[in-house]
């Protein structure tokens, strides 16, 4: 038998993998910058870089004679923003955004409830299926079925005659504003559209909230006499608020700054990010484009400003 | 007496699992009851019914005279300390406390003023500003306390309450709850699986085994006399004495316990029984040294003095014990 006198502390690995393994063990820092240098060196410089740049531009303005931008610090741009058209098309566009968001929020906490509170097993896993799988598929097909599924033709049209309820429907488009000819081209048919597309974006940060909170919160509110309308308003709404803040900064967001689903779907007026589009496309106005996107970025940080002050993050 | 909770034949099961089955207890008013038993023994179960998060499978439920099958959590007159307190985090110790109130409905400032009051009695006057997240383990069970009698209810129901403390802080809140229960007069369901916190604090035990009561009665009778195997087993660390050794000293009982402590390494006097074995094994527990005995195969624990001194392993030796200490037991 032989005996292999073994020291307690292992020889240093060889080769370059063994020493930098080795390195990293006692610079754990110098892991962290060589993992977050690049994504940091990206988002600051690029990402950030090209917002100020966006910034910028809507402070310089368009020579209305020879479509030249004039670099020359002006809030004439800003001026023109404010002006009837475009104020109409932000108020427009801020409306959708939280009409979208307070809807998909009241679908969303429902589903996100379920799935945080009783889906086990195989239902947990068809629950996660269900609000993924219309990510998979692509935008435009999902807008044009919508398209197809609204219009006068449509089998939501064939479904209201069937039940006899068309008259329900006529009335709704009949209602000015929100109506129009048919639901592809009306304001109803946008919203649906934006809230069915955003919902995803919606329900995981609200389960997300929901299944942090223990069970036993709910039964002490219970135990102490709380009827179950108090305990969600007292304990539930509150845990889940940063959830619903987060999924509704999503939602919001996303609907300022979409230009396809009004293009495709509604009436021929502009949301911003149509108006984004034909300002530094054909119209050639960069910075009436420019000072149209600082709308939602000014909008979000007042958003999260409020939130903030309402105490959503508190309990983070 | 009147009595507090009453359960008749009382059944929960989760699918096959009977969680608590055909359980039969009175709780009678003022007293402090424990509920002793190995985990999923159906104790906490037994608790949650009477807090209303479970409804029984079958059998029917008093409380004060009313049935509560049926009646939500937020309609009983009981309030329960969670295991783990179950504070809300998004509020401070002062609104944790009011919180019953709060949804009573009762004033601001009256509620402000109660929930002040509950946190003194529990020694924690003026932490109401902080929130749960500041306060030691210690200190947030004293918060869940507070906010449980701040409601003033009939029953106070206690589900391990004191698991995570360390022991000195431990055996400081077993007697503060114990001298608290008997100022307020209010009825205290504890919840355990530590036999010491329930003979110490209990003025009735009611040990649990496989969702069934093994033995209900006072610490002494509970310590002294265990009525099963199971109950001789946990409560303490009792000898069981097999058959065999039962008829050997001439008793009928298929079973009987004896206490480690009712033992003697000594020969017989004056009537005790003996028994002939070997030294098997010895530890020191402090005040006691615990030997091991081996008698024809069994191994027997005996707490002998400190001051004692052990033979060595292997040595013969005779121990005895009063005729008395040994309890006949049922097969269970």
């Amino acid at each position: 038998m032989t005996i292999v006198a073994e020291s307690i502390i292992l020889p240093e690995r060889r080769g370059a993998a063994g020493r930098l393994s080795d390195f990293f063990w006692r610079h754990p820092y110098a892991l962290l910058a060589v993992l977050l240098g690049p994504p940091l060196l990206w988002l600051g410089v690029v990402y950030l870089g090209s917002l100020f740049a966006l910034l910028l531009q809507s402070f310089f303005s368009i020579d209305d004679f020879s479509g030249l931008i004039n670099y020359e610090f002006t809030l004439a741009t800003y001026r023109q923003l404010l002006s009837e058209t475009n104020l109409d098309i932000i108020i427009r566009t801020v409306t959708m955004a939280a009409a979208v968001t307070l809807v998909s929020a009241l679908i969303a906490f429902p589903i996100a409830y379920y799935a945080a509170r009783y889906a086990r097993g195989k239902w947990k896993v068809l629950f996660y299926l269900g609000v993924m799988l219309p990510l998979w598929s692509s935008y435009l097909v999902k807008i044009y079925a919508w398209k197809l599924i609204l219009a006068k033709e449509g089998i939501l049209n064939w479904f209201f005659e069937k039940l006899n309820l068309l008259w329900l429907l006529d009335a709704w488009l009949a209602v000015p504003v929100v109506g129009g000819n048919s639901l592809s081209v009306s304001y109803t048919g946008t919203f649906i559209v934006f809230v069915y597309v955003w919902m995803p974006f919606m329900i995981l940060p609200i389960q997300a909230a929901l299944e942090r909170v223990p069970t036993n919160l709910i039964e002490a509110s219970s135990d102490l006499g709380g009827t179950p309308a108090q305990t969600f308003r007292h304990v539930l709404f509150p845990l889940a608020l940063p959830g619903i803040v987060a999924g509704s900064i999503f939602t919001f967001s996303l609907t300022l700054g979409d230009y396809i689903i009004p293009q495709i779907i509604g009436s021929s007026r502009l949301f911003i990010g149509q108006a984004v589009y034909a300002q530094q496309g054909t119209a050639g106005n960069i910075p009436l484009a420019a000072a149209f996107t600082v709308v939602p970025i000014v909008i979000m940080g007042l958003y999260l400003w409020m939130a903030k002050r309402m105490g959503a993050f508190d309990a983070l | 007496m009147t009595t507090a909770v009453l359960f008749d034949n009382v059944s929960r099961y989760f699918g096959a699992v009977r969680a608590v089955d055909r359980v039969n207890l009175d709780i009678v008013e003022g007293e402090f009851f424990a509920m002793l038993g190995p985990s999923g023994s159906g104790k906490t179960t037994c608790l949650r019914l009477m807090a209303g998060f479970e409804q029984p499978t079958g059998g029917h439920i008093e409380i004060f005279g009313e049935t509560a099958e049926g009646v939500p959590p937020y309609r009983r007159s009981v309030n329960t300390v969670f295991q783990d307190y179950a504070l809300f985090p998004h509020l401070s110790i002062l609104d944790n406390v009011a919180y019953g109130l709060m949804v009573k409905g009762i004033g601001r400032e009256e509620r402000r003023k109660a929930a002040e009051d509950a946190l003194a009695m529990v020694k924690l006057p003026g932490y109401g500003a902080r929130r749960p997240g500041q306060l030691s383990g210690g200190q947030r069970q004293r918060v869940a306390l507070a906010r449980a009698l701040v409601n003033k209810p009939k029953v106070l129901l206690l589900d391990e309450p004191l698991g995570a403390l360390d022991l000195k802080l431990r055996e400081q809140m077993q007697e503060e709850l114990k001298t608290l229960q008997k100022s307020l007069g209010i009825t205290f369901v504890f919840v355990t699986h530590d036999q010491g916190e329930a003979l110490s604090m209990a003025d009735r035990i009611a040990v649990f085994n496989e969702g069934r009561i093994q033995q209900l009665g006072r610490p002494e009778e509970v310590y002294n006399q265990p009525k099963t195997r199971f109950v001789a087993d946990f409560v303490g660390s009792s000898n069981v004495l097999s058959t065999k050794l039962c008829q050997t000293l001439g008793l009928k009982a298929p079973f009987a316990s004896l206490r480690p402590e009712a033992i003697a390494i000594a020969p017989a006097s004056n009537g005790a029984l003996s028994l002939a074995g070997t030294i098997a094994g010895q530890s020191f527990l402090g005040a006691t040294n615990r030997v091991v005995v081996d008698v024809e195969g069994a191994r027997i624990a005996v707490a002998s003095p400190a001051a004692h001194a052990v033979p060595s392993i292997g040595s013969p030796v005779t121990i005895s014990f009063a005729a008395r200490d040994l309890h006949p037991m049922e097969d269970a």
